[in-house]
């Protein structure tokens, strides 16, 4: 679940409290806060969505995890996904290489 | 009619607007469903209970889709591979128009710019898609076709008129802390199915909302029997990614390898295993060239691995069973003909949240069939509701009155607990051996205490404003799960996922549909099998 908006990083930009699909997050006068972290469904989207890989998911979906951001940062894991599935600047090229046909029938 | 006919007002601080067509949910099914009735003409006003673009089961994963080139024998091929599966209760003509339906819709989003890989040969793939690009994109259409967006409005209740027609909805914007009405004079439900929170990729919002909705409006429901598949991910984490593991060992905690335990056709062994304790998982029969393949084509899948530094390729992992209920059942709102309408005038149906017995029979295998019907059923429904719309003509004038019932009517008695009840429902429909393995005694005791769980949320006052969506998500699931056992106790044989330990085997005498409704009483009764005659042909 949602354990990490860095506010370093984070811009108040308000889009995590926006594409939530469950409504984890809220604004404030500042950065966003996760208000209802128990309502996190662990899907990653707002990391996706996040322009400024300032989020982390912790891939435990049932159980809140302590988590060390300066590991994160160091282990380049902050926007790992987003730049897996190509929505970075420089890994636009991702976007067009699902090989799923290649493995349907197995 | 189990409405409070209750004339509408309008709740102070709440915004209320007029459309031609109204459409609750907007993940695939939804979004295809108010782009196409946009196109013909309607002013559309879309609500969903999150954010459209990341809400359900597809945003948050990747998908196959049931995309066929228009070879009759490929096409043939394509329906008849499915019959056995699903238990010969598809119907040829619906899997037909769907084929027909998904290609050409996926051949528009290919001209909208989605991102189709292409072959060693040149060739556009079009059999997958990649559910955050796609729903963004959908998002993006349904924006320039005209769509009003409502985001975090989920639905609460449905509106309808003197005669019984739907004639909008009501609910709740959760970050405005206000409420909205809208006025249409068609609905469109693509809620989605009903997994019961239980943390299966991007599904916690999928509760059922549309069918009990629908319901309390006199909708009939069917095939909800086939509501029982579960999705392997690691026991820790939430992606679902069944294919994959097409490629595992799964051995028991002393190493010993589970007989008979497989992704594919050999589910039910890794269930009976995970009653007796835990069950482990290696992806060691992908080589090399498979590894990088599924790294490229899901790369979600390996997050649960990256963040907790296991290689899933060469260490073994726990795994876990995850309900994914009607998301990827066949069991939904009844569809009464080509345009998706449903048993009450002026309400549709699409994706999840109506039947997909029509394309899939009992069995939906993975999510390509869905996929292909959400584009499909969203188009068909769109259109229907949008000339339903014109042909109602000027009908603002009507009475209107709200139809909700559980958690929102003025009772003497204290509104319920949501989580208490959410998590009584879990009890009952997690367990694999009451829900995978079903049979009569079992099925009758939880459905008796599943009925005293309604007559009490029922009796039950009305709900406080920060509890209103949780208590009517709740009853929701526990509506779902009343349908799904009444069904499966009244199919007394084994057929499509719907496994009874009693009536092991398939019975040529339930080769039909099996309808259900209701919910203060519930009922289920069977249905002739429109399409017979290929089914006998197939046999």
């Amino acid at each position: 679940m949602i354990e990490v908006i860095d506010a370093e990083r984070c811009t108040s930009c308000d889009i995590c409290v926006n594409v939530c699909p469950t409504n984890v997050f809220d604004k404030t006068d500042g950065i966003p806060i996760i208000a209802r972290q128990a309502d996190c469904q662990t899907c990653f989207l707002c990391e996706l969505y996040c322009p400024e890989d300032a989020l982390f998911v912790s891939p435990f979906a049932d159980a809140s995890q302590s988590v060390d951001v300066v590991a994160l940062k160091q282990g380049a894991l902050l926007g790992s996904y987003r730049r897996a599935v190509g929505w970075t600047d420089d890994t636009r090229e991702l976007r067009g290489v699902d090989r799923s046909y290649l493995l349907f029938g197995h | 009619m189990t409405g409070r006919a209750e004339k509408l007002s309008a709740t102070a601080g709440s915004i209320e607007s007029d459309a031609d067509v109204l459409v609750l949910g907007g993940g695939p099914a939804g979004t295809w469903a108010a782009i196409s009735a946009a196109e013909h003409g309607a002013r559309v006003v879309l609500a969903d209970k999150g954010f459209c673009g990341t809400s359900g089961a597809t945003a948050a994963a990747g998908t196959g889709v049931w995309y066929i080139d228009p070879d009759p024998a490929l096409r043939e091929a394509a329906m008849a591979g499915r019959e056995k599966m699903g238990g010969y209760l598809q119907a040829r003509r619906w899997m037909a128009r769907t084929l027909d339906c998904t290609y050409a819709q996926s051949n528009r989003l290919a001209e909208w710019g989605y991102p189709y890989p292409v072959d060693d040969s040149g060739k556009s793939q079009r059999n997958s898609l990649q559910g955050p690009e796609y729903m963004r994109l959908m998002r993006k259409r349904t924006k320039a076709a005209g769509v009003i967006i409502l985001d975090h409005s989920p639905a609460l209740e449905l509106l309808v008129d003197d005669g019984g027609a739907v004639a909008g909805a009501a609910g709740l914007r959760r970050q405005k802390d206000d409420r909205w009405v809208v006025r249409a004079k068609a609905v469109v439900i693509a809620t989605g199915g009903c997994a019961f929170l239980s943390k299966t990729l991007g599904s916690n919002v999928l509760t059922g909302d549309g069918y009990l909705m629908g319901a309390e409006a006199g909708a009939e429901l069917t095939s909800m029997e086939f509501s029982n598949p579960y999705a392997i991910s690691a026991a820790f984490g939430s992606v679902t990614k069944t294919l994959f593991y097409g490629w595992a060992t799964f051995t028991y905690e002393d190493g010993s390898v589970v007989p008979g335990a497989a992704s594919k056709g050999g589910r039910s062994a890794i269930a009976r295993a995970l009653m007796q304790g835990p069950v482990y998982a290696r992806l060691d029969k992908a080589d090399e060239e498979v590894r990088r393949s599924m790294r490229a084509s899901q790369p979600n899948f390996f997050l649960p691995f990256d963040r907790t530094g296991i290689d899933p390729f060469t260490h073994r992992f726990p795994v876990t069973l995850r309900l994914e209920g009607t998301v990827r059942g066949t069991g939904g709102l009844r569809i009464v003909d080509d345009t998706c309408a449903t048993t009450v005038p002026g309400l549709y149906a699409a994706g999840d949240a109506a039947t997909r017995e029509l394309v899939c029979g009992g069995f939906t295998g993975g999510g390509s069939h869905n996929a292909a019907w959400a584009m499909s059923s969203g188009t068909w429904a769109g259109q229907g509701a949008a000339d339903y719309a014109r042909l109602a003509g000027a009908a603002s004038n009507r009475q209107v009155a709200r139809a909700g019932t559980v958690a929102l009517r003025e009772r003497a008695d204290r509104p319920f607990a949501p989580a208490q009840l959410a998590r009584a429902v879990q009890d009952e429909v997690f367990p694999y051996e009451l829900n995978y393995f079903r049979e009569a005694g079992r099925l009758e005791g939880s459905l008796e205490r599943l009925d005293a769980l309604w007559a009490e949320a029922s009796s039950a006052g009305a709900a406080t404003e920060a509890d209103v969506l949780r208590a009517r998500e709740a009853a929701a699931m526990l509506a779902t799960a009343r349908w799904m056992y009444r069904s499966g106790l009244a199919r007394k044989e084994s057929r499509g996922m719907h496994r009874r330990d009693d009536f092991p085997n398939q019975d040529e005498r339930f080769r039909h549909y099996v309808s259900a409704g209701g919910l203060d009483e519930v009922w289920t009764a069977p249905r002739t099998h429109a399409d017979g005659a290929y089914a006998e042909a197939a046999e």
